[in-house]
């Protein structure tokens, strides 16, 4: 790259491809593998972030919530293969996702299978019921695609709450029997492992979502979002396509379930809840649908936040305010709906989308230089 | 016999509240293509607003005219909220119809934390007058009043509903405007009124079913709303989006099919077989069983 192309005049190129600093823009491509290499070995770091973790880096309950954060960062990413780059609004994710985790732990805990037969099965049976559950649900489109997936996914809740067959332990959620685990993954000591894990997945799904998007499909596909008709026109099928995406996304929401399970060490009812999947749109939306890092920075994010705020919310802080202000901070759900609502008005394209429209009011801000060199 | 009768009228009590809550959101989705995942907050905030007046309100209370006072300020209550909504934060998205919904999905989660901020996240017992509490009998089964309560004010809200649309000039433009919106935006009528108009009727039917629904169940919590919601947008999508015809027939039908299998079968069998139901259908007949052939 030579200087000239750097010292471009910006006013004449698109506000994404101005080179705005000639060696960040360089090392712009390595900035993801940074951050993994960065990831990958945090939790050799004893820092203490007080009031970011309640601990040390490297103590097992901060890395129990990285491993969370990540495994939604994850499941997000997953979602918006769905919701930002097909156009499809499906609320019954969390079904998915629930099927790996109750699964994994239905198969190990009262099968007795070894945990990878479980995670064989349970990831191959969530897939499947995707293709199922999807061929019916794409007879319709929009908004009544929504309703459907939402109806399905609610039976999974309903058969989860109800405890058929004495499997999931109804209400209060099946432990998971850690005694035929490989050792690596059991116990406070080896949180690390599973964090690692949480990681892997994580890289697995940003792998395979820029893959697909980037491949002759994932153009298909972001037709399909554009303008399904003229994808119809083309003597393409619609269906098979959404088909396809529904189904990939539903394999990896259950390979999420079952890192989930290992991590929090059992299933619990309220992941079934549509409340999930609600919280997986919001993730999208709050990140920026359909770009590169938005749904996983949205998804680390909110579970960041769904987990502190309620440490925050009962904090002193928030306990001496008048009990008018204390009282609906102390709600985790009422802050992160509130912000979701000011975040579609004011950034629809999420958080992603401030990066460019700040680097535009400085740019704006800034008294007019000529280009050293 | 009695068990049959008796099932069929607890079922339709059932189904009276699915459609006070369906029709609503089958209007609003007809005419403005929004999925109005807060109505669910409209149940409960008549839920609400009927709970608090019947304690705090002079001349309102749990019993006689009282009562009546008591629910007609959660109607009031609910619908303030419904046009509140419609006007701060749906009109502004005018014909953006994915991020209606999602500012929808925002105010469901902070609405319902809200009322738990509120109240607790704990079930309180409804005042309910007396009278609901007991049964009569019809051909040999014990009914409970509070289910008949509900079949009444569910056929009463449907006339009204069918007779607005019918002969007033504004239900010719929700009609109109439910089956080509654009068209009648094109002959100079102004449909975002008949938008508040419409969130305004939806958010009264939810409101009567929260403050009813209170009196059926006997409690009221801040997530009964999203969960009658689910059931409702079954009720919607199997009777054809946008026609409240429909969305009456097919809250009989799952109120029915709901109550009679969750008797004979296991207890959560019957929700399972109304999704079995809504698939069905909609392998059958994508469009719902009284939605046009056009629409998805």
């Amino acid at each position: 790259m030579t200087n000239s192309t750097l010292d471009a005049p910006p006013a004449r190129v698109p506000a994404e491809l101005t080179p705005q600093r000639g060696r960040w823009q360089r090392l712009r491509p390595f900035l993801p593998l940074v951050a993994l290499v960065v990831l990958v070995i945090l939790p050799y770091s004893t820092i203490s972030l007080p009031g970011i973790f309640e601990g040390p880096v490297n103590s097992p309950g901060t890395l129990q919530l990285l491993a969370i954060c990540l495994i939604f960062g994850g499941l997000a990413a997953g979602y918006d293969l769905l919701f930002g780059r097909t156009g499809m609004l499906s609320f019954g994710h969390a079904l998915y996702f629930a099927a790996g985790v109750y699964g994994t732990d239905v198969l190990v805990t009262r099968a007795g299978l070894p945990l990878w037969q479980a995670a064989l099965l349970t990831i191959t049976g969530g897939t499947i019921l995707a293709a199922l559950l999807g061929a019916v649900a794409l007879r319709t489109v929009g908004i009544a695609f929504a309703m459907v997936t939402l109806a399905f996914a609610q039976v999974g809740a309903i058969l989860v709450a109800r405890d058929f067959g004495g499997l999931t332990g109804g209400e209060e959620g099946l432990p998971l029997d850690v005694s035929g685990l490989p050792a690596g993954l059991v116990g406070v000591t080896n949180t690390v492992n599973l964090y690692w894990l949480a990681l892997a997945y994580l890289t697995l799904v940003v792998f395979v979502v820029h893959r697909v998007s980037g491949s002759p499909t994932g153009r298909v596909l972001a037709g399909l979002r554009d303008d399904e008709r003229r994808i119809g026109v083309l003597g393409l099928d619609p269906y098979r396509y959404k088909l396809v995406a529904f189904t990939l996304a539903g394999g990896l929401a259950s390979t999420g379930g079952v890192v989930y399970v290992l991590i929090v060490g059992g299933a619990s009812p309220h992941i079934t809840s549509s409340e999930l999947t609600l919280s997986l749109l919001v993730m999208v939306v709050l990140g920026g649908p359909g770009t590169r890092w938005g749904p996983v920075l949205g998804g680390v994010l909110y579970m960041y936040l769904d987990h502190r705020l309620t440490a925050f919310g009962t904090s002193d802080a928030v306990d001496n305010l008048p009990a008018v202000l204390s009282r609906p901070l102390s709600q985790p759900l009422f802050v992160l709906g509130t912000v979701f609502i000011l975040a579609v008005y004011f950034f629809p394209g999420g958080l992603t989308s401030l990066a460019p429209r700040l680097s535009h009011l400085t740019r704006a801000l800034r008294p007019q230089r000529t280009p050293p060199g | 016999m009695g068990t049959v009768i008796l099932l069929a009228l607890t079922g339709l009590g059932l189904a009276a509240l699915y459609f006070l809550v369906a029709s609503g959101l089958s209007l609003v989705f007809g005419l403005a293509d929004v999925l109005n995942f807060a109505h669910g907050l409209f149940l409960g905030v008549g839920a609400y607003g009927t709970w608090w007046a019947a304690g705090n309100l002079p001349g309102a209370g749990p019993d006689g005219f009282g009562f009546v006072l008591a629910v007609a300020f959660g109607v009031a209550a609910g619908t303030l909220v419904a046009i509140l909504v419609e006007l701060v934060l749906i009109r502004p998205l005018y014909s953006r119809t994915i991020e209606q919904v999602l500012v929808t999905v925002g105010l469901s989660l902070a609405g319902v934390a809200l009322l738990q901020a509120t109240w607790g996240a704990d079930a309180r017992p409804f005042p309910r007058p007396d009278w609901t509490r007991q049964v009569t009998g019809i051909l040999g089964a014990q009914v409970p009043n509070g289910g008949l309560l509900l079949i009444i004010a569910a056929v009463l809200v449907l006339g009204a509903i069918l007779a607005f649309l019918r002969w007033t000039r504004y239900g010719l433009v929700i009609r109109a405007g439910v089956e080509n919106r654009e068209m009648v935006t094109a002959l100079g009528i102004d449909v975002r009124k008949a938008f508040t108009l419409v969130f305004a009727i939806g958010g009264a039917a939810a409101a009567l079913a929260g403050a009813l629904g209170g009196v059926y169940f006997g409690t009221v919590s801040p997530g009964q709303g999203s969960s009658l919601l689910i059931f409702a947008f079954i009720v919607v999508v199997i009777g054809g989006m946008g026609s409240v015809v429909g969305s009456a027939y097919a809250a009989v039908v799952v109120g029915l099919v709901q109550q009679f299998v969750n008797y004979y079968g296991t207890s959560g069998l019957g929700d399972i077989c109304v999704v079995g139901l809504l698939a069905v259908v909609l392998l059958l007949r994508p469009q719902g069983i009284a939605g046009k052939v056009a629409t998805a």
